[in-house]
């Protein structure tokens, strides 16, 4: 029961391991900007949630301790990363990065341009 | 066995860390380099906790939340500095850039 407690940890923190990998092998081979964001925000929030999961389980059950440090630091990092990785995809919009040459949809650019013409009416 | 997982996942966070760190310096611009950045202080995050589990230790959690609050602050900066200019705004002056 034991042995088989610390299997299931581990084997969550493994796959926690495995998504963030997943993840910067996407950022390193997809082509642009905003496609490397979404590999890096999203299946790196997933692998790093499961790995503290795991830690929160294990020092829950064989250190005997329950961590809410541990469970602060699980919603934070929950909230925050998704957001860092808006601000640097809007960051990088706004500063004029393109996008890969075979996107097909640009939402954003009708938006800023029909701002920019109400501000140029004003 | 535990152990030896354990170990594995180390292995595979170092390796997401040195593609990341591929992407930093290569990252043709600069949001590319915030976001390998952002994505490095996350696997750290992480490999700090495995440590932690393989040592039985509880004393690595507040480096956990400590890292966690800095990669966040740290890129939420830089984007604003790239997209504005500036990271704080002064109040008093429009033309102040």
């Amino acid at each position: 029961m034991n042995m088989a407690g610390e299997l299931l940890i581990a084997v969550l923190v493994l796959f926690g391991a495995l998504f963030c990998g997943l993840s910067a092998f996407g950022l390193v081979r997809l082509p642009d900007v905003y496609l490397r964001s979404h590999a890096a925000t999203k299946s790196a929030t997933l692998g790093v949630l499961c790995v503290l999961a795991g830690a929160f389980l294990y020092m829950m059950f064989y250190v005997e301790v329950v961590s809410f440090k541990l469970l602060i630091a699980i919603v934070f990092v929950f909230i925050t990363s998704p957001v860092a990785g808006h601000l640097n995809g809007r960051a990088a919009y706004r500063s004029g990065v393109k996008l890969w040459e075979n996107s097909i949809q640009d939402d954003m650019k009708p938006v800023l341009e029909r701002n920019k013409g109400m501000q140029s009416k004003n | 066995m535990v152990s030896a997982l354990l170990t594995a996942a180390l292995v595979i966070l170092s390796l997401a860390i040195l593609a990341c760190t591929y992407r930093l310096i290569k990252g043709p611009t600069r949001p590319d380099r915030i976001a390998a950045l952002d994505t490095i202080g996350i696997n750290l995050l992480a490999m700090i906790a495995v440590i932690g589990m393989l040592l039985r230790t509880q004393d690595f959690i507040e480096i956990i939340l400590v890292i966690g609050i800095l990669a966040f602050i740290g890129t939420t900066a830089l984007a604003r500095y790239i997209e504005r200019g500036v990271v704080i705004e002064r109040g008093d002056d429009e033309h102040g850039r």
